[in-house]
């Protein structure tokens, strides 16, 4: 929740900008990611390596394009549990129609990413004109994507080979930024950046972003007020699966390869988990975008330093990711429970 | 003889607000306390600090004379201080001597002793009057009988001062009067209570003295039970005279507004409701509840679309499916739950206050911070909202102060004709008065407003002429000669003709 009440009434700087509405809560959510940064750092000396920073950088910005998206649909109250699926259909599509198909590259890009939309397109009427829930549209939709795609490709892995280096440059590419063997900023990161800026400013400056939350937070209110409610959600969905198909693009560009039976399995659960930590209530109408850059961080972070410190305990990084997000919302609720320990006047 | 309870000095302050700010208050042995002050006067934190829900910043706590200091509920009880509150605290899945003994159940080697717990409560169901075999389920009693368990339950943990908060608001007449016989008894027993109210009616007939408090201050006491009379308590809460019942002299009308002709809601289809409003008239709504009066307002707004008819708004045919096109024929509602329609209560009071005119006031889309902070600003010092700043949480406002926040909500966006749903539910006196004064502020500015309400003081003293509806169909129309309470109550009841003059 933001400050009860306001002192300052110049513009927001621009992370207030980022950080939306709930700057307070962000806090602790970067003390978290400092905290496991920290003790990966002391536990292990590969952590500070150039090449280590550079992958996370890389894989937080992966992993908060998806994120993004479904923030969105958190906001307004639902959910999208069809992420990973659209990320597994868009990442056998995308090699699958360049290489057995021979599509230009021009036309196959724009296919999936339409495809990705036209997808949210559908959840999003089921939910606003049918009025079904959000949870069983998308998990349908997770079932019938990844099963699409096994079946379209007959459960081949699919890459580009050594071809389609210039569309690959998109997730592969480094750019100098400290001179020769220093830090490189992948172009993913870049990516990240321009969409995230985008949503922050979409989501805060804009009538629509205001329109988002206020219809999170209540839809009848919102809805006496003028505000097609319908159609705001409907966008929401269309944000997600879009961004879903941008990261599904990314993610296969970057690894060159994309297994249907699991490329992007459970990566919905890491984008919700990742909103969750950074911020968003999944009540909806709360969100900010740097809180969901701070989340994937720290995603990302905990498995690197599985990886890095505890590579035995590599079986059990589900438990370890989701214990740490278990005391991070446990103590999120205590803060503010306390916060709210004060009644109606 | 001490005091059984008395509080000096107590100081609570909330982010942004001073509850309480310096009170006191002491309740003799046996008496009976009437407490009132308008919404957010700090009745409602007062009474958590006696009952030991929250401590306060400052101040002192006396029980027989002596310093306490309560860690919780528990302490509070201990010293015979038992809460009642507005929404009860029952459990309506057991009967009535489990609720009054629940988590205190008599127990013989860790098995619960029924008979002594249904002799018992039989005692304390008897003390407050409620003849009743204590095995009946509570769920077969109704809400004024529920109230008395709680009653029976709370002397049961020998409680020896009652606080009750609002113990009337939804009890019928009769279960009024058995709660003030119940009352009066116990004041005879020697058992004191804190009464709040906003009906002063029942604070005359009961009270035995009466502590006001208006802005977190004691803002006076009536000691002399003969003193206590409601123009005085109302000067005391609202700090000033306001004449309640006094009309202002009405506009002359403008040009047709509202047209509506032989529209059929989807609650009542069968009859066809057909209504003139002018530019600068308030027309007020009258008729029992169910009558089809709030379903006549959502449909004239597109939230539940007409089966038939047609609308005009200032002769433009519009007839309108969504509250879209509603708002954009310049109409604007404010709704009956102002917290579940009316509001975004997580949001500023900025926020609120821009909402349905956040599109005209943004440029290609986006909102013109700048704009938006200069209307809320603009809004709050025209209707005189009370709050610290412009980015106040909604919620953290008074019933009336939200209300104006409604109000200001649709201001914003410069309608042409205001529908009201009863606009001043739950609203204490003295905001009661401003937004009066608003709406004939308003229909001056040549504003045509209609609304819907229950309270016969409000249809007689606002409207400019009044509409009664029966079971879903216009009974009839009263002009301002006609207004009165018994040619209201006629027509609502289903009887006599009044003209048509819709």
């Amino acid at each position: 929740m933001s400050g009860q009440q306001g002192t300052s009434d110049r513009s927001p700087p621009a992370w207030r900008l980022l950080a939306g509405a709930v700057s307070p809560k962000i806090f602790g959510i970067i003390g978290l990611l400092a905290a496991v940064c920290l003790y990966t750092a002391l536990a292990s000396d590969n952590f500070l390596k150039v090449g280590n920073l550079e992958n996370i950088v890389h894989r937080t910005a992966l992993f908060g394009i998806l994120s993004i998206g479904v923030a969105f649909v958190i906001i307004t109250g639902g959910i999208d549990l069809s992420i990973g699926s659209v990320v597994c259909l868009v990442g056998v599509l995308l090699p699958w129609l360049l290489t057995t198909h021979g599509w230009s590259v021009l036309a196959a890009v724009g296919f999936v990413l339409s495809l990705g939309a036209v997808i949210g397109l559908v959840h999003g009427l089921l939910v606003t004109k049918l009025g079904l829930q959000p949870f069983v549209v998308t998990l349908c939709g997770l079932l019938v994507y990844r099963g699409v795609a096994r079946g379209l490709t007959q459960d081949q892995s699919q890459g580009f080979g050594t071809g389609f280096k210039g569309l690959r440059s998109l997730a592969t590419a480094r750019f100098p930024v400290l001179g020769e063997g220093g830090f490189e900023l992948p172009a993913t990161t870049l990516i990240f950046l321009v969409i995230a800026v985008a949503a922050a400013v979409f989501l805060n400056r804009t009538v629509w972003g205001r329109y988002l939350l206020a219809l999170g937070r209540n839809e009848q209110a919102a809805r006496y007020s003028g505000i097609e409610t319908g159609r705001m959600t409907l966008l929401a969905y269309v944000i997600s699966s879009t961004l879903a198909a941008v990261g599904g693009m990314l993610f296969v560009l970057d690894i060159n390869a994309a297994q249907p039976s699991d490329f992007g399995n459970f990566y919905e659960l890491y984008a919700i988990a990742a909103a969750v930590l950074g911020g968003c209530s999944l009540r909806g109408g709360e969100g900010s975008i740097l809180g969901l850059l701070v989340g994937s961080a720290l995603m990302v972070v905990l498995s690197n330093m599985i990886n890095l410190v505890h590579p035995r305990y590599q079986n059990v990084e589900f438990a370890i990711i989701g214990g740490v997000i278990l005391a991070g919302v446990i103590a999120d609720e205590l803060v503010r429970r306390a916060a709210r320990r004060r009644p109606a006047v | 003889m001490p005091p059984l309870v008395e509080v000096r000095g107590i100081s609570k302050r909330f982010p942004g607000v001073r509850a309480l700010d310096d009170v006191s208050l002491a309740v003799a042995p046996g008496e009976v306390l009437a407490l009132i002050g308008e919404n957010g006067a700090g009745k409602s934190t007062l009474l958590t600090i006696l009952a030991g829900v929250q401590p306060p910043d400052a101040g002192e706590l006396f029980v027989d004379g002596k310093p306490v200091r309560f860690r919780g509920v528990p302490d509070a009880l201990a010293a015979g201080i038992a809460l009642i509150h507005q929404e009860l605290n029952l459990a309506d899945n057991l009967d009535l001597a489990g609720n009054i003994f629940l988590g205190r159940e008599p127990r013989r080697a860790g098995w619960l002793d029924l008979a002594a717990m249904h002799r018992e409560a039989a005692r304390w169901l008897a003390m407050v009057g409620l003849d009743l075999d204590p095995a009946t389920p509570l769920s077969r009693l109704p809400i004024g009988h529920q109230q008395l368990v709680e009653i029976a339950k709370a002397l049961s943990t020998q409680a020896r001062l009652l606080i009750m908060d609002e113990p009337t608001s939804s009890l019928s007449a009769r279960e009024t009067e058995t709660l003030f016989r119940v009352v009066k008894d116990l004041r005879g027993r020697g058992v004191s209570v804190i009464w709040i109210s906003h009906r002063l009616g029942e604070v005359r007939e009961l009270a035995d003295r009466v502590v006001v408090l208006r802005d977190g201050r004691n803002a006076g006491e009536i000691t002399d039970r003969g003193e206590i009379e409601h123009e005085r308590m109302i000067r005391l809460m609202v700090g000033r005279d306001i004449d309640r019942l006094a009309r202002r002299p009405s506009h002359p009308p403008g040009d047709v507004v509202l047209a509506a002709s032989d529209l059929r809601t989807p609650a009542h289809p069968a009859h066809a409701i057909s209504l003139e409003i002018k530019a600068g008239e308030i027309v007020g709504i009258a008729g029992l509840v169910g009558a089809g009066r709030t379903e006549l307002l959502t449909t004239l707004f597109g939230i539940t679309p007409a089966v038939a008819g047609s609308v005009a708004v200032s002769g433009r045919p519009v007839t309108p499916r969504t509250p879209i096109e509603a708002i954009r024929a310049g109409m604007a509602l404010v709704p009956e739950d102002r917290k579940q329609e009316g509001l975004i209560l997580e949001m500023a009071v900025r926020e609120n206050v821009s909402l349905a005119a956040l599109w005209p006031e943004s440029r290609a889309g986006f909102i013109d911070a700048a704009a938006e902070r200069r209307l809320a600003r603009e809004m709050i010092a025209a209707l005189g909202i009370r709050t610290p700043g412009d980015r106040q949480i909604v919620r953290f406002l008074s019933g009336g102060n939200q209300q104006k926040v409604v109000l200001a909500k649709w201001l914003a966006m410069q309608p042409k004709l205001l529908l009201l749903d009863e606009p001043t539910r739950g609203i204490d006196v003295g905001a009661k008065a401003e937004i009066y004064d608003l709406v004939h502020r308003l229909a001056g500015e040549g504003l045509a407003v209609l609304f819907v309400s229950s309270e016969m003081e409000e249809i007689l003293s606002l409207s400019d002429r009044a509409l009664v509806m029966h079971e879903g169909r216009l009974a009839g129309g009263l002009s301002r000669s006609e207004l009165s309470e018994e040619n209201v109550m006629r027509l609502a009841a289903g009887n006599g003709s009044g003209r048509m003059s819709a």
